[in-house]
């Protein structure tokens, strides 16, 4: 059973056409994606910078308003809630952001930042609210002196351990992590996905984790989507996708992973940049740069289809 | 091993700072051989980003300063040499890739303009003979239909274009040492490999040294012939490629490797390195990993040297000297 599943969700923007041109282009960002999260497992969302993935995650959390779709959390109709009733739903689902330094206020305490959405909420209120605050710090590895102090006096890490005390301060059900560990040293990103790891263990979290980096989606996801400008290409349980990645856009970014093995010369298996989302080629949006490419994609968009059980492509070379 | 192109000894930098002085660099060696690959990596704030600024003597003073040491290259000590020589040798013989193409490009003037502008200045061409040779460079590091990209602006391109017209540029005055400093850290994985791809086939075909800076070992694994780790200011371990990954001599190596994710692997738990990399206005005496180190003992209260092994290897731990390799 999902605790969130959105159908159809789309965004677009209009780009803005410059200072003597009227009307600009349409922009889709996000163009058709039905995504399912399941209680207490973790969707990873994978696609170059560009694909849609951070314009999804911020749709979800309604941080931005989809153009058409549904989107329900917990039996509840999201997109519907206004006011005061939105503010309470909003609770459920929190973030975490990729840049530990521009996400925290500076001038405002941990403490202050972690015990924001407690007083919002109002979750505890009194000596209640340090009280929580200083269990939230011990739950994310952070001493409880770090509660007056700046975010400037930490690492990085240490600042993406506050980011995440703030997200859980809620007692959310979802957490959405956009990039969570791609600013952060290889040492310390592995401290940060093992926190995550036991907090979802200790807590039932849901996650939505996207990424850019594979090799860390591999290892934290239960399942994994791929997104190419705006749309999904494929969806699997983590391990099938790794060991046998079905359409050809998957394929390539599993292939340019540089892996640690001295010698083995890297090849880029992808050609070319993302196209612009104001120019999506027509057919098969992923035709211009795949290697496989035929007749028929350039002209008909494949869907995301079953191939078997779990496992959805958007691929002609997969049909039937 | 190849003819010494680049011999770093005992580098200092250091950063006076209101709280103290950082000893962002301190007593760094290593060398670089013609058309040999080094790999120069660390986690942020270890100064191996400083070590390549040094080398090119772009460390701006105050509030930094090139304490001590040499930079020989080719036999000549760049540390001594005039401001007006340095200028030659930037360019001409040693170029620098720097990780955000876009705060490194001019943004008010075309990217083949800069390219030429290089050229013109380094090798003293005529405006025609000058934009001929950008071309040139802008269809060698595979810019698809370069006449029209040539009048680009930076802002025009993709990231990954951006990078390849850094590269462009460097490589402009055919240099004897490539510095890249992250070159493909802000970069997609995809778009990573073509630049990864491209500064390997171009470095054979070209017969130039690089010095690769990054914090990604599995690009190092990729494409350096040798590995340099710095923790802390200084350098911890030397080795060549296959033997670092095969066996790594300092703990910190092997933490490293360890934590990286591993694909087709599923483990619970990804091995971490505990706490974090010291203040470099306050290192900790003794060996500097010691705190987050798994395998301390009491020797390590003690500052290690860097231990001559076999194979050409170097490791700055006292296990190496009870244990060996």
């Amino acid at each position: 059973m999902s605790i969130l599943a959105a159908r159809g969700l789309k965004k677009y923007y209009r780009s803005s056409g410059g200072l003597f041109l009227r009307g600009g282009k349409l922009i889709r960002a996000v163009d058709g994606v039905d995504i399912d999260l399941e209680r207490g497992k973790t969707l990873g969302l994978v696609g170059e910078s560009g694909c849609g993935k951070s314009t999804l995650a911020r749709l979800l959390l309604r941080l931005e308003e989809p153009t058409e779709g549904t989107l329900e959390i917990e039996g509840t109709d999201f997109l519907s809630l206004k006011g005061g009733e939105l503010r309470r739903a909003r609770r459920m689902i929190q973030m975490i952001f990729q840049d530990p330094y521009s996400s925290l206020n500076p001038r405002l305490t941990v403490g202050s930042t972690i015990a924001e959405g407690i007083r919002i909420h109002r979750l505890a209120r009194g000596a209640e609210v340090e009280r929580k605050v200083g269990e939230l710090l011990g739950k994310v590895g952070l001493p409880r002196a770090a509660i007056s102090r700046y975010p400037h006096e930490f690492s990085g890490g240490q600042r993406q351990r506050i980011g995440i005390a703030r997200a859980l301060a809620v007692e959310p059900d979802i957490i959405v992590a956009d990039e969570p560990v791609s600013s952060l040293d290889v040492s310390v990103q592995a401290q940060i996905i093992n926190l995550l790891a036991d907090l979802q263990k200790d807590m039932g979290l849901t996650y939505l984790f996207v990424a850019h980096d594979l090799g860390v989606v591999q290892h934290v996801s239960d399942r994994i989507s791929v997104m190419y400008l705006g749309r999904m290409v494929e969806s699997a349980p983590a391990g099938e996708m790794f060991s046998a990645p079905l359409h050809p856009y998957t394929e390539g970014l599993i292939a340019s992973i540089p892996t640690a093995e001295p010698g083995r010369r890297i090849r880029a298996a992808i050609k070319g940049d993302v196209p612009s989302p104001v120019d999506i080629p027509a057919g098969c949006a992923f035709r211009t740069r795949c290697p496989k490419a035929f007749g028929r994609c350039g002209e008909e968009t494949p869907g995301l289809a079953e191939v078997s059980p779990g496992r959805q492509v958007a691929c002609w070379l997969h049909e039937g | 091993m190849a003819e010494e192109l680049l011999k770093v000894d005992s580098l200092k930098t250091v950063f006076r700072t209101e709280d103290g002085t950082a000893r962002a660099v301190d007593g760094v060696s290593f060398t670089v051989g013609r058309g040999e690959t080094v790999g120069l990596v660390g986690e942020s704030g270890c100064g191996k980003s400083v070590t390549a600024l040094s080398i090119m003597r772009l460390i701006t003073d105050p509030p930094g300063r090139i304490e001590s040491g040499s930079v020989i290259f080719e036999g000549r000590d760049l540390l001594s040499i005039s401001e007006k020589e340095m200028r030659k040798v930037r360019g001409n013989d040693i170029s620098i890739v720097f990780q955000e193409p876009l705060s490194s490009l001019n943004p008010v003037f075309t990217c083949g303009e800069q390219i030429r502008e290089a050229i013109a200045l380094h090798q003293k061409l005529g405006r025609g003979e000058s934009k001929k040779k950008a071309i040139e460079m802008l269809r060698l590091v595979r810019i698809p239909d370069p006449e029209k990209r040539y009048g680009s602006y930076p802002h025009q391109m993709s990231g990954g274009m951006r990078q390849r017209v850094m590269i462009a540029m460097a490589l402009s005055c055919q240099p004897k040492l490539l510095i890249a400093d992250e070159p493909s850290t802000a970069l997609d994985v995809s778009v990573q490999a073509q630049i990864i791809e491209l500064l390997a086939e171009l470095r054979d075909s070209m017969d130039m040294a690089i010095l690769l800076i990054t914090h990604d070992l599995a690009v190092v694994a990729q494409m350096a012939d040798r590995v340099v780790v710095m923790y802390a200011g200084a350098v911890v371990e030397e080795s060549p490629v296959r033997d670092l990954f095969a066996s790594p001599a300092h703990p910190y190596t092997k933490g490293l490797i360890d934590s990286l994710p591993k694909l087709g692997q599923y483990l619970d738990r990804l091995p971490m390195i505990p706490g974090t990399v010291p203040d470099p206005i306050d290192l900790p005496p003794g060996c500097r990993f010691s705190d987050r180190c798994p395998r301390r003992f009491e020797k390590c209260a003690a500052e290690p040297p860097l231990f001559d092994l076999a194979g050409g290897r170097r490791a700055r731990c006292w296990l190496r000297e009870r244990e060996g390799l």
